[in-house]
């Protein structure tokens, strides 16, 4: 794309959505600016470096496509969880399927309510994560989300949160284009648990700004379930103080295409983020997580964890970052991605880099691609075990490291239910 | 009660015959040992039997029980009684040892019409197993021979032995990486299961482990077939003498 087509094209993205209302001065201001950063930055394109595996065609058409609805017997995830519960529908927050926003240790408003507001720590979060992390890097669907969302939540965690957050994402029109933007700030030594899941509308735009102050803990849990015509792309950005953790897991089920994308600024000493997901894919279907994780402080350990599970046509994408800036000594990152075939047509592309300039650090890094090993399947069924069945425990076994980065032993468990649920549904 | 009959197997990526021509018979409740030189093809006949990948049969039978193997998925085969002991056992990381277990019980109870175990019915009857062979809870929580030592897979082997209560047991190098106290071990848990009934081939190398697992009949293979049959003598002569004698022998 020229220069000139991407900026147009980036006009075009401006005004496919609603000009959002009027805000508070600070948020016309954060507005404005982002307006500015999607012009210079343009449209993403095929030619990006970024967007080489993915295609973000389906991402930059003036309307939502028209989707159908999958109808799931299934019970939602995280249904039996004791949670404060937060909808919306078609990116719209309603109230009536919402429990009240309030609890001990937490202030959360709806980001409408924000906008009209001067929330002090939110004018230094909203659009500033997202715009310190669109270098090197840009993320135009990010910068959209800043300038024209209007729904999402606003929470700040004071102390230990007892029950988790849980947005709940419910799409009923066939063609709703949503945009969600949540503003979070966990305070020093306090502890937020975040969950996300539902299919959110026919193409779904989210970006969760997370700024993490020293000593904080925030957790973040998301399933992105069996919604097979999900069009969804996701931003987390995340900044993170000294002697915080961070730590987020994503479960990806089908879908036309899903990129989520996590930045991450570890600015304080002695902290943790680990990024970890768990892809299933049986069909035509693309997910994408490109992750960057700058670590800009001293003795800060990272982890990527991520396993995709690919049949029928799937394609799984990695592209993780890890950079060490020049005084980030004692750094300790780790990556990892690999692919599992299940059958030729299937693809996993991966592009692990790592950019370090401080000198006494440990990074280690890897990526596979691979089918069912034949010499455990064979262990297995000697035994007795049904080829199928064989099968599925390798895969859910194979997913496991990821699956043991949720903090949560009962999350963590709910998860692997449900993969073997898709294992026995996806069996050959 | 288990059979070989003139089998001929070749490995499939190479235009190989390994096994040319294998005849075995063993009774119920019998100890038969196999020994003979490296690639005498002792490993590819327990593969065979138990229908690992990568093998062609071009002719005979493996009968069980007048079932011919052959024609059986691996599962199957196992449903049938067939239990083949790894040489190496695989390391397989995620699969709990317990999960793995139960099942395996239960697909083969399952594949015979037989009521499956529930939890703590597995749970006592794995335990009582485990606490004879000196396996410990902590072992059997881990993913399956992960960190294993060489000595406790095949102590791991031998449990899975007494939980699936097979008909008839392949032992492939059991001995293989055991120290002396281990294999008394090993052998301790596979005498407990002489009963009789349940029939043994056991695939060694070296006499020693004769002297713990006594053989009714040894068999001598070389050059893909049984060359020569005998009582437990046989394995001694071997033990003094190599294999030269008996090779030059046949010829």
């Amino acid at each position: 794309m020229g220069e000139l087509k991407r900026e147009s094209a980036a006009e075009a993205l401006l005004t496919r959505h609603n000009a959002p209302r009027p805000a508070a001065a600070w948020v016309e201001s954060a507005r404005r600016a982002a307006q500015a950063r999607m012009l210079a930055i343009g449209a993403a394109g095929r030619r990006d470096e970024y967007w080489r595996y993915t295609n973000p065609a389906a991402l930059n058409t003036a309307e939502a496509p028209d989707v159908e609805i999958l109808e799931l017997e299934e019970t939602p995830v995280f249904d039996g969880v004791d949670k404060l519960l937060i909808t919306f529908v078609d990116g719209i927050y309603r109230p009536d399927l919402s429990d009240s926003l309030s609890g001990e240790h937490i202030e959360i408003t709806t980001l409408e309510e924000a906008f009209s507001a001067d929330i002090h720590w939110a004018e230094s979060v909203f659009g500033v994560l997202e715009g310190n992390g669109q270098s090197p890097v840009s993320r135009p669907f990010a910068v959209l989300n800043t300038a024209l969302a209007e729904q999402g939540v606003v929470i700040r965690a004071t102390g230990k949160v007892s029950k988790p957050v849980a947005l709940r994402y419910v799409r009923e029109s066939t063609r709703s284009d949503v945009l969600l933007h949540h503003v979070i700030r966990v305070e020093s030594g306090a502890d937020l648990s975040v969950l996300e899941n539902g299919a959110g509308g026919a193409r779904l735009n989210t970006v969760m700004e997370i700024d993490v102050a020293d000593g904080g803990a925030f957790h973040h849990l998301r399933a992105q379930g069996r919604d097979h015509a999900r069009l969804a792309t996701t931003h987390m950005f995340a900044r993170l103080g000294t002697e915080s953790t961070f730590k987020s897991f994503t479960l990806s089920v089908n879908g036309k295409l899903t990129r989520n994308e996590v930045v991450i600024d570890i600015m304080g000493d002695n902290t943790k983020a680990s990024v970890a997901g768990a892809s299933l894919g049986d069909g035509d279907f693309l997910h994408d997580d490109t992750i960057f994780i700058t670590h800009d402080a001293v003795n800060c350990e990272s982890r990527q964890v991520f396993k995709k599970v690919l049949k029928n046509g799937a394609t799984g994408v990695f592209q993780g970052k890890i950079l060490v800036q020049p005084d980030a000594q004692k750094t300790d990152g780790y990556q990892i991605s690999q692919g599992l075939l299940l059958d030729d047509d299937s693809n996993f592309l991966a592009k692990p880099e790592l950019e370090i300039y401080a000198d006494d650090v440990a990074c280690s890094h890897g990526s596979t691609c691979g089918a069912i090993d034949e010499n455990s399947l064979f262990y297995l069924m000697s035994r007795g075990v049904h080829r199928a069945e064989a099968q599925n425990m390798m895969i859910v076994a194979f997913l496991d490291e990821a699956i043991q980065e949720i903090e949560s032993e009962a999350l963590a468990e709910d998860i692997r239910s449900r993969l073997l649920g898709w294992t026995e549904r996806h069996s050959a | 009660m288990f059979e070989i009959k003139n089998l001929k197997a070749s490995l499939e990526d190479e235009d190989k015959q390994i096994l040319k021509g294998m005849d075995l018979k063993i009774g119920a409740g019998e100890v038969h040992a196999i020994m003979g030189p490296n690639g005498s093809g002792k490993s590819t006949t327990s593969y065979v039997a138990a229908g690992k990948g990568g093998y062609v049969v071009d002719e005979g039978e493996v009968l069980l029980n007048g079932v011919d193997l052959l024609e059986l998925e691996p599962d199957e085969r196992a449903a049938q009684g067939l239990f083949l002991a790894f040489q190496y056992p695989v390391e397989i990381p995620g699969v709990g040892n317990m999960t793995f277990l139960r099942t395996a019980v239960n697909s083969q109870r399952k594949l015979r019409g037989e009521e499956e175990l529930n939890a703590a019915q597995f749970l006592k009857l794995v335990r009582e197993k485990a606490k004879s062979l000196k396996i410990d809870a902590e072992m059997l929580k881990r993913p399956v021979n992960v960190g294993f030592s060489g000595g406790e897979k095949k102590r791991n082997e031998i449990l899975q032995m007494a939980m699936l209560e097979p008909k008839m047991c392949i032992l492939d190098e059991t001995d293989s990486g055991l120290d002396v106290d281990a294999m008394k071990l090993v052998s301790e848990g596979v005498n407990a299961l002489r009963d009789g009934k349940r029939s043994f081939l056991v695939i060694t190398h070296y006499q020693r482990l004769l002297d713990h697992i006594k053989p009714d009949v040894v068999h001598i293979m070389a050059d893909g077939k049984i060359i020569k049959s005998g009582g437990p003598e046989l394995a001694l002569e071997v033990e003094h003498n190599g294999y030269a004698d008996l090779l030059n022998e046949v010829a």
